[in-house]
């Protein structure tokens, strides 16, 4: 095939099936070769996901910006006093979602909030059970490892408690936030006052054993090395390797927009992006969905991201905050159609999911001639 | 298209070998992104190694009054309407003397409308005063568009308008307006402005004075993937005649405030596929130019990977396709276009108009590590623009 000379060692390796090992990602992390990097990570795509490209109609919640941690990376997160921080009361989240659900086809909810002052474990549990009763046909997936590291510590329950109790509460899934980078060294700097590499983890491991599907994140290009990088993928594979409970992969670049790191990190590249896209997909050979998160990585990467690995387009999110917060430049939510249109132009297959990957509808390329069909009579 | 026909075609792309159409077409149904993106790198390597070329240059649009009135456009208006400007000799002269301090100003870059009222004198003028104030620098001007225009103005002939032209200093063509070669296209995104023939034409007799040209194509608006195809082939064509092309420019149609509104402007997949498809089927032109204010310069850097191997310059302002809704900054530091060339594993090349080398011990020295070597999308224009 058509490999950089200096890589046929490890392009042998993915086209036998082997497990790449930590030298091996280094290595890729270091190869400028782009298209080799993409081409291998598609074949890879193809050979274990086919040519679905899964998305969500889906709305975001984020119950509060109100947090204690203040993480150094975040553009969100709030005092209690400061201006434009907010904490939702039950009555208006059900109402943020009742306005989402003007699109017929909302299928869920993904729900993340901050690490509120002076909120209880139940207060979060009564929005979730509230949301939950109001619109019982919506799927829930939300709360990442810190969070619920951080219910477990303010109510004095184990996190398997907690768990049980949201999903008694009706959550399906746990999203993937809050891994950033798993390395100690990297968490004391920039986010020392949330959940340790080991206690996100933890809740994901504990999650899997409860038959709780998560999903596991990585954010890159801020002050990790790029060893730390791969072991962070490592970390993730072997997880997946002991439970097989995550789902889906997401790599978010670091915007450093109003964050305190703003000032002396400079934005990764849409070139840095896909090979972190590609490597992600070559690495983690245990985990079936990677995300090209269009939020972070604006539309036009993630649509190329494609044909870098990824399989997944996240959903319509109806309304994001939290990066535009730090000056994500992408629309704060896509429709439906566009989401498919770009889907296709990748010669795809677009299938609208739920929170655990569940087909809820698909657009073979019969329907799209019925609709072409259909829109040439009227 | 039956898989025989693919795969004949995927086998000509990976050995490098001429595609005809339907070549093109199986390789466009294809769809198999990183395919091309490999066999377009390979060609390109072939053609200039790892070297990519951008040069320094400064773009002057003279007018936006124009009598053409292509629905493809947002730059252009009548005359009367308040957005409406021309330059003349002394707004000239105040550009000329700014881009007098510019280091290592290679090319003067000037594409204008058609205006109803001026002169071919005008434009004439204004290759003398360039010639006069930057007797260094390259003058690549007025579009084959612009050339047929003054002649049907001055009565004289294609030949003779770029005769005259050429002797006040004039050296190459930008090579626009091809648009898609197509009558049947061209009637309905252009009606008023030079013909198929006329635009091939045009670029014959000029590479046959020996003034080299640029070649483009404007996709993504009402024509069929055939004719855009077919384009292509039609490029190739007159190269294999002339050999007076230098580069290819492709433009993805923004569809914003044209008359054409309506349409969609297509995704960064199909620009880097129609960039890889490019380098595949212009198998007798060297250079590929991926165009950032066009492209937003994150996906032009990523074109990178798809066979280009030309960022274009360091453009000084361009009025054309920000009208047309562009969200890219109107220029680029030097120094940035070589860190983003670095970063995508190549050897940054400034070049003059002819694409040789220009010396300079000053240029700045890269940097090895990709980690420091992190460009900015956010200063570079941000991503977003490319897709609306």
């Amino acid at each position: 095939m058509y490999s950089s000379e200096d890589y046929k060692d490890i392009e042998a390796k993915i086209f036998a099936g082997e497990r790449l090992t930590r030298e091996d990602g280094l290595r890729l992390l270091a190869c400028r070769d782009i298209a080799w990097l993409g081409s291998m990570a598609d074949y890879v795509r193809k050979k274990k996901c086919g040519d679905i490209v899964y998305y969500n109609v889906n709305c975001h919640v984020n119950l509060t910006n109100i947090c204690t941690s203040k993480c150094k990376f975040c553009a969100f997160g709030k005092d209690k006093d400061a201006p434009g921080a907010y904490a939702m009361s039950v009555e208006e989240a059900v109402a943020k979602v009742k306005e989402a659900m003007q699109d017929p086809n909302l299928a869920g909810l993904h729900i993340v909030s901050g690490l509120h002052t002076d909120w209880t474990f139940e207060d979060y549990l009564e929005r979730l059970q509230a949301l939950h009763d109001a619109f019982p046909h919506l799927y829930l997936k939300g709360f990442t490892g810190v969070e619920i590291t951080h219910f477990a510590k303010i109510s004095g329950l184990t996190v398997e408690e907690v768990l049980l109790k949201l999903k008694a509460a009706g959550l399906q899934a746990i999203a993937g936030g809050g891994a950033e980078i798993l390395s100690d060294r990297v968490r004391e700097r920039l986010c020392p006052n949330k959940a340790t590499a080991e206690e996100w983890l933890n809740v994901s491991r504990t999650a899997h054993r409860l038959g709780i599907k998560t999903n596991a994140s990585m954010l890159y290009g801020h002050i990790e090395t790029m060893e730390e990088r791969i072991d962070h993928l490592l970390k993730l594979r072997d997880l997946q390797d002991e439970t097989g409970g995550i789902q889906t992969f997401i790599c978010f670049p670091f915007l450093p927009k109003n964050t305190e790191l703003g000032e002396m990190v400079e934005q990764t590249s849409m070139w840095d992006d896909l090979r972190m896209i590609a490597i992600s997909r070559l690495m983690l050979d245990n985990i079936r969905n990677i995300k090209a998160y269009w939020v972070m990585l604006t539309v036009p990467v993630a649509q190329v991201a494609l044909g870098f690995g990824a399989n997944d387009m996240d959903g319509t999110i109806h309304k994001e905050t939290i990066l535009h917060d730090a000056g994500a430049t992408s629309p704060t939510a896509l429709s439906e159609d566009r989401i498919i249109r770009i889907i296709r132009e990748a010669g795809r297959i677009p299938a609208s999911c739920d929170c655990n990957f569940n087909i809820i509808r698909m657009f073979t390329e019969k329907d799209q001639q019925a609709q072409v069909a259909q829109a040439a009579q009227q | 298209m039956d898989k025989k026909t693919i795969e004949a075609a995927r086998g000509r792309a990976e050995r490098g070998e001429r595609l005809s159409l339907e070549d093109a077409l199986a390789l466009y149904e294809d769809n198999d992104l990183l395919f091309l993106a490999a066999c377009a790198r390979k060609m390109k390597e072939r053609k200039s190694g790892k070297s990519v070329f951008y040069n320094v240059n400064r773009h002057i649009n003279l007018t936006n009054i124009c009598t053409s009135g292509c629905p493809l456009c947002a730059f252009q208006c009548e005359e009367g309407d308040k957005r409406g400007f021309v330059l003349e000799t002394e707004d000239i002269a105040r550009i000329l003397e700014e881009a007098k301090g510019v280091r290592n100003l290679g090319e003067i870059h000037i594409v204008s409308a058609l205006h109803p009222t001026k002169d071919f004198d005008y434009y004439l003028n204004v290759v003398k005063q360039v010639r006069a104030a930057l007797p260094e620098a390259d003058i690549k001007a007025f579009t084959p568009v612009e050339i047929v225009h003054f002649s049907q103005m001055t009565g004289k002939s294609i030949r003779e308008v770029l005769e005259i032209l050429q002797a006040a200093g004039l050296s190459s063509l930008p090579g626009g307006g091809a648009e898609i070669l197509s009558d049947r296209v061209r009637r309905e995104i252009c009606p008023k402005k030079a013909t198929t023939a006329e635009w091939i034409e045009t670029i014959k007799t000029a590479h046959a004075l020996g003034i080299r040209t640029n070649c483009t194509m404007m996709y993504g608006h009402i024509e069929t993937i055939e004719e855009r195809l077919q384009h292509l082939i039609t490029l190739r064509d007159i190269q294999d005649e002339t050999g007076g092309f230098q580069a290819f420019v492709s433009f993805p149609f923004h569809p914003a405030n044209t008359q054409l509104a309506h349409l969609q402007r297509v995704g960064s997949w199909e620009d880097m596929k129609m960039m890889a498809l490019s380098r595949l089927i212009l198998d007798n032109i060297d250079h590929i130019k991926a165009f950032w204010i066009m492209l937003t310069m994150p996906i032009a850097q990523l074109a990178l990977g798809f066979g280009a191997d030309d960022l274009d310059g360091t453009i000084g302002e361009e009025k054309i396709i920000h009208a047309a809704g562009a969200k890219t900054n109107t220029g680029i530091t030097r120094s940035k276009l070589r860190q983003l060339i670095t970063e995508a594993g190549f050897v940054p090349v400034e070049r003059d108009t002819f694409y040789h080398p220009v010396e300079d011990a000053n240029l700045p020295a890269e940097k090895a590590n990709l980690d420091d070597a992190r460009s900015d999308d956010a200063k570079a224009g941000g991503r977003e623009g490319a897709v609306q």
